[in-house]
């Protein structure tokens, strides 16, 4: 057979197939993977409120969750199955090194800090990726059972009462940040946690919508 | 053409990375460790064999001076469907190459085999020369990650071979790369020379 020419028309046939050919089996694998994609993201959400909220004796406990949006966060209210709030997750994603240090902060009620989790990051590996581990319990920069609205949640070198991470102040800065941020946003700025934010909470509640 | 040759070429005489020096940035941008050089291998492996095969097959309807086009579309076509494959079956790897996938569509060695292979011989030879450029690609980014893993952190695929305190940072980040990559291509002329 011999090579198709390159007329107008040969041209426009031969690309419009081979595009409506693309187009037809993205379509189909989205359709077929479109299920998975959402019950994995789905579940390293899950996953993390319950790792962020509950201790880890009691990771298979039911609980309620109640999502409500504001801006950049998310706020994932928990309740356990007798309606006892357990305290609040907070997602937000901010720009580290890298764009998209998507953080999960557990608070209790109270604005305590009761465990982490980094859910997306393209920060340096060997750098910056180490806060997936860093600020956890028991590592160099244990940020979990400290509350932003008493303790000075920034790198020591800006004062603050928390080691940044080896060579990597900037993904260290920003994941604070995005800790603090998400308090603020939670309790309002007010630094006396312990009245402030119970209130606030309350409030929260009252107006929050039920998104399921 | 003697099918083994052709594999061999691209694994040894056509090394897309020792010695075309094509594709260097998912090159020195994946190999921050062994697992991670060798997905973005697997991953281009992929692409390159259905990518090659295809545009074989289809060689000649597709007019010349639309070639181009049709061929990135080819392409982006099926890094898209690996992509949608790797983050809904393996979420931890498409975590750590996600960014990179993509990518793979404006790689030039999947686009420099299809003008230079693919449209010239039969969709059998274009097949086993996609395995054996993909495997040559594959095998040149997992030694150069485990290279860099050792080096930057003590560890080969996880392992750990000594104390993370004889890490060398720099190899981690993209100077190291480059270094690593230097010696590993002066040291892969010196063999093939004497061979």
């Amino acid at each position: 057979m011999k090579k198709l020419e390159s007329t107008l028309s040969n041209m426009v046939i031969v690309l419009s197939v081979v595009c409506l050919v693309s187009a037809s089996l993205l379509g189909f694998m989205y359709g077929v993977t479109a299920e998975p994609i959402a019950r994995i993201e789905k579940q390293t959400l899950d996953n993390g409120i319950k790792k962020v909220l509950l201790d880890e004796a009691n990771q298979d406990a039911q609980i309620n969750v109640e999502v409500r949006e504001d801006g950049a966060f998310t706020f994932y209210e928990v309740t356990d199955a007798q309606g006892q709030k357990l305290g609040t997750a907070v997602k937000t994603a901010v720009q580290g090194f890298s764009p998209d240090l998507t953080v999960l902060v557990g608070f209790n009620t109270e604005g305590d800090i009761k465990g982490y989790e980094v859910l997306k990051h393209s920060e340096t590996p060997g750098l910056g990726a180490n806060c997936v581990n860093w600020f956890q319990k028991g590592g160099k920069g244990d940020i979990i059972g400290k509350n932003p609205g008493k303790n000075n949640l920034t790198v020591s070198k800006d004062g603050g009462e928390i080691d940044a991470i080896t060579a990597s102040t900037i993904t260290s800065r920003a994941f604070l940040g995005a800790v603090n941020a998400e308090y603020k946003q939670l309790f309002g700025s007010n630094t006396n946690a312990n009245t402030g934010a119970t209130k606030r909470v309350e409030a929260a509640e009252n107006d929050s919508i039920k998104t399921e | 053409m003697n099918k083994i040759k052709i594999l061999l070429n691209g694994i040894i005489k056509e090394n897309p990375t020792f010695v075309l020096l094509l594709g260097m940035c998912p090159t020195l941008g994946t190999t921050t460790s062994a697992i991670n050089g060798m997905g973005m291998g697997l991953a281009t492996l992929f692409v390159l064999i259905c990518s090659n095969v295809v545009i074989s097959a289809l060689k000649k309807l597709i007019p010349d001076m639309v070639r181009i086009p049709s061929f990135i579309v080819i392409i982006a076509t099926f890094v898209t469907v690996l992509q949608m494959i790797m983050q809904a079956y393996v979420p931890d790897l498409y975590a750590s190459l996600g960014l990179f996938i993509p990518l793979i569509v404006v790689n030039c060695i999947v686009l420099g085999r299809a003008e230079a292979f693919a449209t010239k011989n039969t969709p059998a030879d274009s097949l086993f020369d996609g395995l054996g450029i993909g495997l040559g690609f594959t095998l040149a980014l997992t030694l150069l990650g485990a290279v860099r893993e050792l080096l930057g952190s003590g560890m080969i695929f996880g392992v750990r071979i000594w104390s993370e305190t004889y890490g060398a940072l720099a190899f981690v980040l993209a100077p190291g790369a480059f270094i690593v990559l230097g010696y590993l291509i002066a040291i892969m002329n010196k063999i093939i020379k004497k061979a």
